[in-house]
């Protein structure tokens, strides 16, 4: 189905204002334009992995969420789901389920519920093949916490748990590819996306991932304007610069076959994205040179993978 | 709203009346909390140069910018909206304002 | 007609979780445990229930899928032991707190470390603050009977609350026991439907759960469940009336074996019971007043109940198959000291027993030698030790 910014905007908004999350969050954003790629008819069960977007759009007594949603700890929203999603089939195979529609299972977990804690049930998750999508919402720390490093955390970003110093450039390792590590899961569906422009890749992929029969594992850059440092509202601006970079590409991974989904005409120095944020500030002083060109380095030795993989489909 | 959820939502609920586990069962009702008083800066829809492109509907976190039922955004749901201005930086258009909150 | 069969207590949790036939049930190997799953799969793969088998990647995971599950509205089940429960840890408080029966076979065994297979009860003793129902079974036969119960406790309107059924590792799930069994209809019949009030499958009235739940709310949350726990004790005694009406098999918070005119007595759970009970049989053929106190259920724990019925002994042994390393004494003896003191019976003196970690073999010997002892402080004499070990070297 085509996608259509006008009609798409008329269908049901099932994730409401009045939560918690931080004025400018890249977080909702992303969920909202998900959930609109569920068909109108059509229910979700949600699951949250502990984290920002869980203790915000959920504090007793108001839930920011329209579809059935359950949270229930920080590393396994993908286990929560999968018991959900069995409880469905379960459930409906003997009759007890009469109503219309279809219902989709959909996880939400954060990069730390996700890279970090979370892994391994997603990982059990995929594996068993449930009819789900997962959706990691990376915004590259621990923020609900107070921006601790995770394994999604970019190589030299500064977070308060490796913090810059004088023996220190931020953290010491290199990210962590949570994507291609569940496109050897050998699962049907596969995404990396971002809310840029008019928030098109995000809406197909969303839907792509929640009208694939199987697992399907969605990655989202989600901003965050307090662990970045960068102005709340440049939030689209910052989105753009990530792709634009190629330091966050957009591409798909459908039964094992790869689609870089968007390549820069002018691929901009990631420095670009860099500087926008203060986070990486430190890596502008006068001597830091080699690390900007370490960090341009293994960008393009990401993105250049990624043309090959996709070449050698 | 039932007496019983009227008990739910008043902060002095007993644990009589209290929801099992904190399970809740008006999803959504998270609309009745407001955000707005969050806010230091201030949109303003400037109607006139709007075309209605709905850039700003998509971006809103807060789900602060509706739609009416012919698809076309209405005035800001300023009990929602937590002031920060995505929707002014993303408008092609200049027909959102962005100004301090008085 | 019941069915006279003989089973291991493994295989009887899982010939009563087939006869419940439960939507979903979520599992990870470990043992002793690890049959449970194994023949419940092949039911499944044989479709002789038409559940959702989930062999989830771990105990964390198989207890998180079991949440979503109920949360669903379907019935959940799983079966563990030892570092398996304790990897579930996080979330039997999870289950609890959100209110969701779920049913669970624990299968005693030691906690590590070190590691070790054998039996004893340092795994469920140490969720017995989690919130859970804890039932606990010294046979083939109680552990098939209280699974049959577990549900229409766990999921009575006053109760809510997940249901843990406990027997010993080895010694009764792997022990081939004769058995009776009940006809399939009936147990669907007992058993019931389950239909929770609201479930996110439930297109037509959405929910949510699991808040986030601030000093506002939550401590109204935990009186709620403790409360629910209250309600238990009465739920349990009133499916327990029903299932002797159905099975002439009678269940209460304890069983007493020959107190009637006791002077002293012996508390243990689960098999050790069964030892116990063949030597108060041999030491009251020689005269001596023994009798035993073998408690079913620890969580609700039915404290004044117990403290009533101890009060008229002159000396009690507590056995305990787990060390609470407090320096003060195991957990059903603090739990029942506790409560003894606390409901104002001050006649019998207490010891207690530490015995059979890590499968440790106890012997009728060993329990005779605690009701000689129970028998000298009877004398009366003196207690010189409240804190004791059996069977340890020196």
């Amino acid at each position: 189905m085509a996608y259509n910014f006008k009609e798409v905007a008329r269908k049901p908004e099932r994730f409401t204002g009045g939560h918690r999350m931080c004025a400018g969050c890249g977080a909702p954003v992303v969920i909202r334009q998900i959930l609109r790629a569920l068909k109108p008819e059509d229910h979700a069960v949600i699951s949250a992995a502990t984290g920002c977007l869980e203790v915000s759009t959920f504090l007793y007594p108001y839930s920011a969420w329209k579809d059935s949603f359950i949270h229930s700890a920080f590393e396994n929203a993908a286990a929560t789901i999968s018991g959900a999603e069995a409880a469905y089939n379960g459930m409906r195979r003997r009759g007890k389920l009469d109503q219309e529609g279809e219902t989709k299972f959909i996880a939400f977990g954060g990069d730390g519920g996700t890279y970090d804690i979370g892994i391994q049930a997603l990982s059990g998750a995929m594996e068993r093949g449930h009819d789900m999508v997962y959706v990691c919402y990376d915004n590259g720390a621990y923020m609900n916490t107070g921006i601790q490093r995770s394994s999604a955390t970019p190589m030299f970003a500064d977070t308060t748990t490796s913090p810059v110093g004088r023996e220190s450039q931020g953290k010491n390792q290199r990210k962590k590819d949570l994507t291609e590590i569940m496109v050897n899961h050998h699962i049907p569906y596969v995404a990396q996306t971002a809310a840029i422009g008019n928030l098109k890749d995000l809406y197909e992929k969303a839907e792509k991932a929640i009208y694939t029969k199987g697992p399907a594992f969605l990655n989202v850059l989600a901003p965050c304007p307090r662990g970045w440092r960068y102005e709340a509202s440049d939030l689209m601006q910052i989105n753009k610069l990530a792709v634009d970079t190629c330091f966050w590409p957009l591409y798909e991974v459908v039964e094992g076959k790869y689609t870089v989904n968007y390549k820069p005409k002018n691929k901009l120095p990631v420095v670009e994205f860099l500087k926008a944020q203060g986070r990486f500030r430190h890596l502008f002083k006068k001597g830091n040179e080699e690390l900007l060109d370490m960090i341009q380095k293994e960008v393009d030795r990401r993105w250049e993978r990624l043309l090959s993989l996709e070449a050698s489909n | 709203m039932s007496k019983r959820e009227e008990k739910i939502y008043s902060p002095d609920v007993g644990w009589k009346d209290i929801t099992h586990g904190g399970t809740i069962t008006t999803a959504g009702n998270a609309e009745l909390f407001l955000t707005g008083d969050w806010r230091s800066m201030k949109p303003v829809w400037l109607k006139d140069k709007c075309k209605q492109c709905l850039m700003c509907y998509y971006v809103c976190p807060d789900t602060a910018i509706l739609i009416d039922e012919n698809g076309k955004r209405i005035d800001f749901n300023y009990n929602h909206c937590k002031g920060c201005g995505i929707c002014y930086k993303v408008c092609p258009f200049k027909a959102i304002d962005f100004v301090n909150e008085i | 007609m019941a069915i006279r069969e003989r089973l291991s207590g493994n295989e009887a949790v899982a010939y009563a979780m087939k006869q419940i036939n439960p939507d979903v049930v979520a599992a990870f190997p470990i043992t002793p445990s690890t049959e449970i799953p194994q023949y419940f799969s092949a039911y499944v793969a044989n479709g002789e229930v038409n559940t959702e088998f989930i062999p989830v990647e771990s105990e964390h995971s198989a207890m998180s899928a079991c949440i979503g599950a109920q949360a669903a509205g379907g019935r959940a089940m799983t079966a563990t032991s030892a570092n398996g429960l304790a990897l579930m840890w996080e979330m039997l408080y999870i289950a609890s707190g959100a209110r969701l029966p779920i049913v669970m076979a624990c299968v005693n065994r030691a906690l590590s470390g070190p590691i070790n297979i054998h039996n004893d009860h340092s795994d469920s003793m140490g969720a017995r603050d989690s919130g859970w129902i804890q039932l606990y079974s010294e046979s083939s036969q109680e552990a098939y009977d209280n699974m049959l119960m577990a549900h229409r406790i766990a999921e009575h309107p006053d109760v809510l609350l997940p249901v843990m059924v406990c027997q010993d590792g080895f010694i009764t799930s792997h022990a081939i026991e004769n058995i009776e069994l009940l006809e399939d209809e009936k147990v669907k019949e007992f058993v019931g439907e389950y239909k929770p009030a609201h479930y996110l499958l439930n297109k037509e009235n959405p929910i949510a759960i699991g808040p986030l739940d601030h000093f506002t709310h939550y401590f109204e949350h935990k009186r709620q469940q403790a409360e629910a726990m209250r309600n238990a004790k009465k739920v349990i005694l009133e499916v327990a009336d029903e299932f002797y009406k159905l099975t002439g098999r009678k269940y209460g918070y304890f069983e007493e074996y020959k107190t009637d005119d006791a002077e002293v007595c012996i508390v243990v759970l689960n098999s050790t019971a069964g030892t116990a009970k063949f030597v108060v049989d041999k030491m009251r053929e020689e005269g001596k007043k023994v009798g035993l106190v073998k408690p079913r259920v620890f969580r609700p724990f039915p404290a004044p109940e117990i403290a009533g019925a101890l009060a008229r002994f002159k000396a009690v042994a507590v056995m305990d198959k787990a060390d609470s390393f407090n320096a003060a004494g195991g957990p059903l003896f603090t739990e029942i000291t506790s409560a003894v003191l606390a409901h104002g019976a001050t006649g019998p003196k207490f010891i207690n027993y530490i015995y059979g970690l890590g499968g440790r073999d106890v012997k009728a010997d060993d329990i005779e030698f605690i009701y000689n002892k129970l028998l000298e402080i009877a004398a009366p004499g003196k207690v010189d030790s409240i804190y004791n070990y059996i069977g340890v070297r020196e």
